[in-house]
């Protein structure tokens, strides 16, 4: 208790440890924006909570990984991860998504959760349970005296993130295929008459959500650290930032997935790091039960 | 009843009984087949019965482990001295310490987990469909993150019961039969809720939850008791794993999300969602697979697992009894 108000009092007595905070939480919450992005869109389209989301994330990560253990310049790996996650999230849209298209809800998280068990062992069988990162040879950035330090890698990162994003979201507005996804997410049924193949759509959306979380992860290996069972805390941050933020709501997810990040770096430092798991769940709970309340006003106004 | 269906069950009863005798060497096997048994119904009860599909019941299983070994342990010692590291001089029970706390500590973990289910009820059950799948997994994997940063029970080095006191082979027998006894009240228990009116009220909850209430049918206090009852035996399999295993620690034991917690789930699918046998019979057909790919695919074992999660899921979801309703619509249900 002392020393959660001892850590406390810092962020007081010292105002630069909030920047530093702050910085830290808005890099890492643009990833985690980014894999909620591909939640919601999967979400919106073909109504499928993929709790797998993390582990596409991590295994996007050891595929970065991998690839510069081989001697590629790490950079390189982000479009490479982009490109094997996007087949790796087609062959799981054929063989198990598409037929849990149509089911109860609960069916597809059920599914999925299978899945997210599966990638985990596998990529612990292949890789082991060692934590992993890439360590990138740029220079570390010092401001406030060096009281904060912002290395050049992770704003490599945050750039390549938002870049990304941007790219997506040109394209889901601009492109034929942009323009069916969301055509589908506003009627399936319409799409279809229309002669909208949503079968394809489907495919192409769940191997493009993949594909993102691949991107996160690659990038989130040359900043941070990834293991093989660090997937659902991932796939928990994504729930909690589209559950917040609903679906469909561009600003609202990039905003909750930077607040995420913030919330989660202030978490651990005044609680200690083991607590920032536990932080990021209970901000899942938090949210869920303000959407609860906000949903029975609703309800009761209609009596 | 008829005479035939009291036959049966006199010769099930009987069978449970000597079942250790007849396959000597695989006593934990059969005890840890109780537990799946004892899980999934509970699960079903919730899942099946009232239409709550919770991912987070493994809540009540570390809940239950963890309660059973501060009371035990705290009726003798202090517990945050006992978890200390290197204070084994502390690690002795008299055999008459360690009965009277295994069973107080026992029923404790059970009545502790019916609180725990109807204050965390009372907030999650507001939830509709994925969204309280979602939320009771959030409270599982929160609350084993909590425990695992609290030192007072042990941290992430979790916490060791005194061993068994006593012949190795009978302490083995010991949980078999705590394990086997919990599983038989409560399936007997189940029949005869089932066939009460509560049961049909929370099949009515299941089938339409606005039309129930409109009924009359008071639906959360319905929830709740239903979860309470289902935690109430959680915790206590969970407080009787805790001695069997004698060292547990809170994230891959107790609080293990992604193992027993979603077991549970897919044994009920495999027998089949809101029947009374399906459960059982999804129990000793998960545990079997499950046993033969440890010995067949090891290294694999949770790779296959995890496919059979999936395939169950897609292709097999009306699971056994399921299957048999629509092979024979016109045999009478067990």
């Amino acid at each position: 208790m002392d020393q959660i108000l001892g850590n406390l009092s810092l962020l007081f007595e010292f105002p630069v440890v909030n920047v530093k905070i702050i910085l830290d939480g808005v890099m890492i919450g643009a990833l985690f924006a980014l894999a909620a992005y591909g939640l919601a869109l999967v979400w919106g389209v073909m109504n499928v909570k993929n709790l797998a989301q993390g582990d596409f994330v991590i295994t996007g990560g050891y595929v970065a990984w991998w690839l510069s253990g081989q001697g590629l310049p790490p950079l390189l790996g982000v479009p490479i991860a982009f490109v094997v996650l996007w087949g790796i999230g087609w062959v799981i849209y054929k063989l198990v998504i598409s037929r849990v298209i149509e089911r109860d809800l609960f069916t597809s998280l059920l599914a999925t959760f299978g899945l997210a068990i599966m990638i985990a062992q596998l990529l612990n069988l292949m890789f082991g349970s060692d934590t992993q990162s890439i360590q990138l040879k740029y220079d570390t950035l010092y401001f406030f005296d060096g009281f904060v330090d912002v290395p050049i890698a992770k704003l490599i990162g945050v750039l390549m993130a938002i870049s990304l994003a941007a790219a997506v979201i040109i394209f889901m507005k601009t492109s034929r295929m942009g323009q069916a996804i969301r055509a589908t997410a506003q009627d399936a049924r319409a799409a279809r008459v229309l002669g909208i193949d949503t079968d394809k759509v489907y495919a192409f959306t769940f191997s493009l959500n993949s594909a993102i979380c691949g991107a996160a992860g690659a990038i989130i290996v040359m900043v941070w650290v990834i293991q093989p069972f660090y997937g659902i805390s991932y796939s928990i941050r994504a729930f909690v930032i589209v559950t917040a933020a609903g679906l469909g709501n561009l600003p609202g997810v990039i905003a909750a997935g930077l607040g995420i990040g913030v919330a989660e770096q202030y978490g651990a430092h005044i609680f200690g790091i083991g607590y920032q798991q536990a932080v990021a769940v209970l901000l899942l709970l938090l949210v869920l039960m303000i959407r609860m309340l906000q949903q029975r006003r609703m309800r009761q106004s209609l009596k | 009843m008829n005479t035939k269906n009291i036959i049966f069950y006199v010769a099930l009863l009987v069978l449970t009984a000597i079942a250790p005798f007849l396959f000597p060497d695989f006593r934990t096997q059969l005890a840890t087949l109780w537990l799946m048994i004892v899980v999934a119904m509970t699960w079903d009860m919730t899942g099946g019965q009232m239409g709550y599909n919770s991912l987070g019941n493994i809540l009540f299983y570390g809940t239950g482990m963890y309660v059973a070994a501060v009371i035990s342990i705290g009726m003798v010692h202090d517990v945050g001295a006992y978890t200390d590291a290197g204070r084994l001089e502390l690690m002795t029970f008299t055999e008459r310490q360690y009965f009277v706390g295994a069973i107080v500590g026992i029923i404790g973990a059970g009545l502790f987990c019916s609180v725990t289910a109807i204050v965390v009820g009372y907030v999650t059950f507001g939830l509709r469909g994925p969204y309280f799948a979602i939320g009771t997994l959030g409270v599982a994997i929160a609350a084993g993150e909590l425990v695992s940063n609290w030192g007072w029970i042990g941290g992430g080095q979790g916490i060791s019961l005194p061993v068994y006191p006593g012949n190795f082979d009978v302490g083995k027998l010991f949980f078999y039969y705590l394990f086997a006894g919990t599983g038989v009240v409560l399936f007997m228990f189940l029949k005869w809720l089932y066939s009460t009116r509560f049961g049909a009220a929370i099949n009515a909850i299941r089938d339409d939850e606005e039309k129930a209430e409109a009924m009359g049918i008071h639906t959360m206090r319905y929830k709740l008791t239903t979860w309470a009852m289902a935690a109430f035996f959680v915790g206590i399999v969970g407080g009787i794993s805790g001695f069997q295993l004698i060292h547990f620690e809170p994230l891959e034991t107790a609080y293990q999300t992604t193992n027993l917690g979603i077991f549970m789930v897919v044994c009920v699918l495999l027998g089949g969602k809101g029947t009374l046998w399906g459960p059982v019979i999804g129990a000793i057909l998960f545990h079997f697979i499950k046993e033969v790919t440890w010995n067949y695919f090891l290294g694999w074992q949770w790779v296959a697992l995890g496919a059979l999660i999936v395939v169950t899921v897609v292709y097999f979801q009306d699971g056994v009894m399921g299957w048999l309703a629509h092979r024979k619509p016109q045999s009478p249900r067990l």
